[in-house]
């Protein structure tokens, strides 16, 4: 794979931070850095993180900085090739077939192949970003079949031959964690672990995502979530939901709530389990962000 | 053929990695020092990030690949946190292969377990083998047909399947010329369920150590997919010791891993160790879990509580096999057991290996 150490016009990863910060994603310099080395040696890039740090958005701004098309491909438990690769279209083959009568028709040409996430990448390697989403959801065998294509790019149909990728097209992982994924895949990857952002970059990016929300806010808000997120939570609040829990709380607010109240009934949009809600009940007044204007 | 001088530190660091035991291919050396002349590089955080992200270094590894780092390109001298040498009090968990983690046990004052020892006592016992136990015998016979199954990712022709299989019947008319006269099936292959198993191995288990071993051996030469760990001041996992087809071969490895035999009970932090690590975790989720315990707990009833109520949402299905429950009489008294009792899916005997032999052959239908 050849090395190109410029890529759409991004030459370092600073100029990418930069890129990414227009497609409203504030990126850190770790993982600014794994996403130009991945862009710039043709390798995938796998993201892990806790749920809610940004992984998937992480990727859709790359997407958008790159003005590719993300293909998006939600692994789950059972996952199988017709739900990732492709399928034929059967229905319209027999009816094909039968309208033909005596002539010769192709039931294997394009037109009857319905294109799965897979396969549509590989067929557009310049225009799209594929992006393979909690990876770890998936069997075992799904991911060992991942492997596979990760390092070949070529899938081959039965009827027609194998299809392969002119270009090596870009790839993202993304990762819950919520089992180990194979060591094969991480060889085959640059790899960055998402941390949840510094109090002064979640801020920002409150502040980026949500206009409404006054700077004070901003900072209340993410300095209890931090407080949060260090208690034993089955669901800790990620990136999202402080974005949300500072805009309900603006909006209670402006409807004349005063502030602690106004972050007391908002609370469930930061904690969205109730195991945690009872957990959380006795100490909540000393975690709340108190006055904020 | 010798490397350029400017090239060779960042291939001995390669090196140096994998003699603490990260697992480097030559693919991500290349890369690494591919990834150098990218960057510049214009500092030592280049080459830090540089290294991380080509090494794929994974986050619980982060601080150790760090001090390394530094020692080596810095000539900065930091103790890296080595497995192995945590403090005493705390349970670990504990892999033959090293990185132990160890996790914050929480001191519970209010006594819940009389019988529960309450410091560590380390010690090895040998498990002497007895005569082949019947029920074991027509366990491992029953075994393959009787055990839980999943859906796996492949499917199978059946005649009565769960779907049509149109590839096949669009094959089959095409050579009668579009017509179609029988409709192919598929079905989902099956695969065993997981199966992981948690042995309480505390003074108050004593008796019932051994014939529990004895059956998880005969659970591991059967089971395709199995996991098994031994709970007590300490986690360890002893799957690998229990493939060894010979049962006294097998119990004489898993006696010379288990240090903490017969010693004080703190299950609950065993299994909270048991859920900080993310790839034991990964062995549980949807597997079928299964403790074998007395539940008579010495540490905090809270941890323990906690703990089965992240295991059972995790799992297919959590289920207390308790040899006390041998007494009709018996109810489960102490505090701890009687609050993780909603989370569980069934609280059995598991007094005989008659018992356990039939709860596992029972659980695929009880599900």
């Amino acid at each position: 794979m050849p090395v190109r150490a410029t890529i759409d016009g991004i030459g370092s990863p600073a100029a990418l931070a930069e890129a990414l910060r227009g497609a409203q994603y504030l990126a850190d310099e770790g993982l600014a850095t794994a996403a130009y080395l991945a862009l710039a040696l043709g390798k995938p890039l796998l993201l892990e993180g806790a749920p809610g740090v940004g992984k998937t958005e992480a990727a859709k701004a790359i997407g958008a900085v790159l003005a590719r098309q993300v293909i998006r491909l939600q692994c789950y438990e059972g996952i199988d090739a017709s739900a990732a690769l492709y399928e034929w279209n059967y229905p319209r083959q027999m009816l094909a077939i039968r309208q033909a009568g005596n002539d010769y028709v192709n039931i294997y040409s394009d037109e009857f192949l319905l294109e799965r996430p897979l396969l549509a990448a590989l067929r557009n390697p310049a225009t799209s970003l594929l992006l393979i989403d909690e990876i770890d959801r998936s069997d075992l065998e799904f991911e060992a079949f991942l492997l596979e294509f990760l390092s070949d790019f070529t899938i081959s149909i039965p009827e027609t031959g194998t299809v392969r990728a002119a270009q090596q097209p870009v790839v993202v992982l993304t990762s819950n964690r919520t089992r180990d994924l194979h060591e094969a895949i991480r060889r085959r990857c640059v790899y960055h672990w998402i941390d949840y952002p510094g109090s002064e970059l979640e801020a920002e990016i409150v502040m980026m995502r949500a206009s409404s929300v006054a700077r004070a806010t901003a900072d209340a808000v993410v300095a209890s979530v931090g407080l949060l997120r260090n208690e034993p939570l089955a669901k800790p609040p990620g990136v999202a939901e402080t974005v949300e829990w500072a805009e309900a709380a603006t909006l209670l607010h402006s409807q004349g709530n005063p502030w602690p109240e106004a972050f007391r009934r908002s609370i469930g949009v930061a904690l969205k389990d109730q195991d945690d809600l009872a957990y959380m009940a006795p100490s909540l007044a000393a975690v709340l962000p108190g006055e904020a204007a | 053929m010798t490397l350029p001088q400017p090239v060779r530190p960042f291939a001995d660091f390669a090196t140096v990695l994998r003699g603490h035991g990260f697992t480097i291919s030559p693919d991500q050396t290349v890369g690494f020092i591919q990834a150098i002349g990218l960057l510049g590089p214009r500092d030592m955080g280049d080459i830090f990030r540089a290294a991380r992200a080509m090494f794929a270094i994974p986050h619980e590894r982060a601080e150790e690949f760090e001090a390394l780092f530094r020692a080596f390109f810095m000539g900065q001298v930091i103790a890296a946190p080595v497995p192995g040498t945590e403090d005493k009090d705390e349970v670990q968990a504990y892999e033959p292969a090293g990185g132990g983690v160890e996790i914050e046990e929480v001191e519970g004052e209010e006594e819940t377990g009389a019988e529960a020892t309450v410091a560590e006592r380390l010690s090895r016992r040998s498990f002497v083998p007895r005569t082949d136990d019947e029920a074991l015998i027509n366990f491992a016979r029953l075994a393959p047909r009787r055990l839980p199954r999943r859906r796996s990712y492949r499917y199978a022709r059946a005649p009565h399947g769960h779907r049509l299989d149109m590839r096949r019947t669009l094959r089959e008319a095409v050579k009668r010329d579009g017509e179609i006269f029988t409709l192919a099936e598929v079905r989902r292959k099956t695969r065993q369920r997981r199966i992981v198993l948690l042995i309480d191995v505390s003074g108050s288990m004593k008796d019932r150590t051994e014939s529990a071993l004895h059956f998880a051996h005969a659970l591991a030469q059967s089971a395709d997919h199995f996991e098994a760990f031994t709970l007590g001041t300490r986690l360890t996992h002893i799957t690998t010791a229990l493939t060894v087809s010979d049962r006294e071969q097998a119990l004489e490895r898993v006696s010379a891993l288990v240090a903490d035999i017969d010693g004080g009970t703190r299950i609950g932090d065993a299994l909270q160790a048991f859920l900080n690590v993310p790839r034991y975790v990964g062995a549980a989720r949807g597997a079928a879990v299964v403790v074998f315990s007395d539940g008579l707990e010495r540490g905090d009833a809270d941890t323990l509580l906690d703990a089965v109520r992240r295991l059972s949402r995790m799992a297919w299905r959590l289920d207390w096999l308790t040899p006390l429950a041998g007494d009709p009489d018996y109810s489960p008294q102490t505090e701890a057991l009687q609050q993780i009792l909603p989370w569980l899916d069934s609280f059995r005997d598991g007094s005989r290996t008659a018992t356990l032999c039939e709860h596992f052959l029972t659980m695929a239908r009880a599900a």
